[in-house]
């Protein structure tokens, strides 16, 4: 154990206690020196590697701190409270109390649930778009194809990861919402489905990569125990491979969940910014994100409708935060649990 | 475990050093250095304001200015901010804005129209629909329409086209188009008019609204202030006479009556040059009247915001 001379040398401690403040043995100049030095270059590493996590809590403390009015300031509870946010209320004397979301009005509406409705369907057509094509092609890549093909095919999906989401909003609104409308005939040409399709490119290669990393983890003699039972490649890909990985492909789909919800500007350029409160996946959506990216612009500085989007932020922030903290532990345990079995 | 005194202590050091808010309102009646005045707001006014940029500057070199958008809202918010010089809006400043300003910066609001915009109102090409009043447009935009058969269309389901509510194109609609009332949930909110003129270009089924400037490939309609009145179509003469129903100025405001680079540069946007860079962009130039008296010109101007004679302290800049 170390001291750097911040108390004194513990009694439990074997050997000779190093320390340079009062030390029981006299130690030679230039080794005080060198580990003096040792110390100080531990503190600034410690803290600078600190820093990045002082970064992400300063970061969620700001946000929180812009959206308390929400809950102390008697001006802005005047206009808006949590409770209003969530449940649905009757915005005119006498009228059907309904959801929501038009924060630029005589009467500001702050209902949260329109929001929370368009953010979640984009991310379930975003998953349900992304995952099957990322986890065949994992297994496709993992299982089948022959060590070249996966040496081009690994990076080119990778590549993916490395367009700006701006690029493919833009892709979305010009080339895919076109090509849609024309398809299905949409009643809106920017609707969840476009929005959500763009967002899945945006998170197959994060899963993918997750799910290949899992598959690739396990072990080679389930592989070879099915193939000596008689399965075939196929069959012991999808029965004893998938199942095996399975923990790590989970987390590849919380990680991508995370990422699609967070998403931007996809939403933003794609999604129509309709404020509908709607389980019809082909109506417009207006997610959290893009109404945060939206709306701030304007926002007079410590007013209802600043402490809202704060709020939203905030709750943006843990929920990913949640998710992908998530996500990254049940990978890590994957990779430990698997890695050193040695059967 | 001394080690965790050391990371604790780090952690302690970064969060003292970051306490206490940074002064809001960035310099007092400054803001920008000398040698750049700072234009923000309106995405209707940016096409105008950055050619007004370009040209004022080959006349002045050694002056920059640096014009960006954001919405009406957001040039207003940096006005109060202290963080722009000039604040494009298409719309007027609303009453609490100004106060804003006059509680964060100490100063009055100086109001100047620029030009003349109207809002054209966008359908297909295809569309057969070739005039709204008013009233239709009101109904159609709180969403009480479904279908444009209601209209002597074809039957298609209406899509409505719009801006977002950090858009001065956004509020001036709410404001004479629906009397304030809340658009439809419905309605698609695009992030400028170029966006929204793009989107009904492609989509037979859609409406939108936006700036004049804008409207290339897709086919204008003609208002009509109200069921009985005559169509009007947003023409020059139209918008710049106030036959149009749905036009409006756009405004430069600053804080306190502009000054030095500032004022240089808004006198060249009122000058006949800088009026025929607005006509060349697509907008309007103010109108000339025939005896240039302040009060004649506020008069004549639609929709220009609360008059001088009111309690708001707004002036006029005379030119």
């Amino acid at each position: 154990m170390d001291h750097s001379g911040l108390g004194p040398p513990t009694p439990s401690q074997p050997g000779p206690p190093v320390g340079l403040a009062a030390p029981l043995r006299p130690v030679s100049r230039a080794t005080a020196g060198r580990k003096r030095v040792d110390a100080i270059a531990k503190w600034v590493i410690a803290a600078v590697a600190f820093s990045a996590i002082a970064a992400v809590v300063l970061i969620f403390a700001f946000v929180v701190r812009e959206a308390l009015p929400l809950f102390f300031s008697p001006e802005v509870r005047e206009e808006v409270t949590p409770e209003s946010m969530l449940f649905a209320q009757a915005w005119k004397e006498g009228s059907v109390p309904s959801y929501s979301w038009q924060p630029v009005s005589v009467v500001p509406k702050y209902s949260l649930a329109p929001l929370l409705v368009g953010t979640f369907k984009v991310t379930l057509i975003a998953l349900l778009f992304a995952v099957p094509l990322a986890v065949l092609a994992a297994v496709y890549s993992a299982e089948f194809a022959p060590r070249k093909v996966r040496e081009v095919l690994k990076p080119a999906i990778e590549l993916l990861a490395g367009v700006p989401s701006v690029v493919l909003g833009f892709f979305a609104l010009i080339v895919l919402a076109t090509f849609l409308q024309n398809v299905f005939g949409f009643t809106y040409r920017l609707n969840g489905v476009v929005a959500g399709m763009a967002l899945g490119l945006a998170i197959i290669p994060v899963v993918y990569t997750v799910s290949e990393d899992a598959l690739v983890a396990v072990p080679r003699s389930y592989r070879e125990a099915a193939l000596a039972l008689g399965a075939s490649r196929a069959r012991t890909a999808w029965s004893v491979v998938l199942p095996a990985a399975s923990p790590g492909i989970f987390a590849a789909i919380v990680l991508g969940f995370g990422r699609a919800m967070g998403e931007t500007m996809i939403v933003l350029m794609a999604s129509g910014n309709a404020a509908v409160l709607s389980w019809n996946l082909t109506s417009s959506v207006r997610t959290i994100p893009a109404t945060i990216a939206a709306e701030m612009g304007e926002v007079v500085v410590g007013g209802a409708h600043w402490s809202v989007l704060f709020f939203l932020g905030a709750l943006l922030f843990a929920v990913t935060l949640t998710f992908n903290t998530v996500g990254s532990w049940y990978v890590a345990r994957v990779r430990r649990k698997l890695g050193g079995m040695t059967e | 475990m001394d080690l965790r005194y050391h990371h604790l202590l780090s952690i302690a050091l970064l969060l003292a050093g970051c306490t206490g808010r940074a002064p809001g309102g960035g310099a007092g009646a400054g803001g920008s250095s000398r040698e750049t005045v700072t234009v923000k707001g309106s995405d209707t006014m940016i096409l105008l304001g950055q050619r007004l940029a370009e040209d004022f500057m080959k006349a002045h070199p050694e002056l920059t200015v640096q014009v960006t958008g954001g919405g009406s809202g957001t040039g207003i918010a940096a006005l109060i901010n202290g963080t722009t010089d000039i604040a494009n809006a298409s719309r007027p400043m609303k009453e609490s804005e100004r106060l804003q300003v006059q509680k964060r910066r100490g100063l009055q609001v100086v109001q100047t129209p620029v030009a003349l915009d109207g809002i054209a109102i966008f359908v297909h090409e295809s569309s057969p629909v070739r005039e709204l009043s008013i009233p239709q447009l009101k109904r159609i935009y709180l969403g009480e329409v479904s279908n444009w058969r209601e209209l002597g269309g074809p039957d298609l389901p209406m899509v409505l086209y719009g801006r977002e509510n950090s858009s001065g194109t956004y509020a001036y609609f709410k404001e004479r188009v629906l009397d304030e009332e809340d658009f439809a949930p419905e309605m698609q909110t695009l992030p400028g008019t170029a966006a929204v003129v793009n989107a009904v270009s492609q989509d037979r089924k859609a409406i939108g609204f936006g700036g004049i400037a804008f409207g290339r490939g897709i086919r204008d309609v003609a208002v009509k202030a109200d069921d009985a009145a005559e169509p009007v179509l947003p023409t020059e003469d139209n918008v710049v006479s106030g036959r149009y129903p749905i036009s409006r100025p756009l405004f430069m405001y600053t804080a306190g009556e502009p000054t030095g680079d500032v004022k240089s540069f808004i006198d060249y946007a009122l000058s006949p040059v800088g009026q025929q860079v607005a006509a060349k962009v697509g907008y309007y130039p103010l109108p000339r009247p025939a005896s240039a008296t302040g009060d004649d010109r506020l008069d004549s101007l639609p929709d220009a915001g609360p008059a001088p004679t009111q309690d708001a302290p707004a002036e006029v800049h005379q030119p």
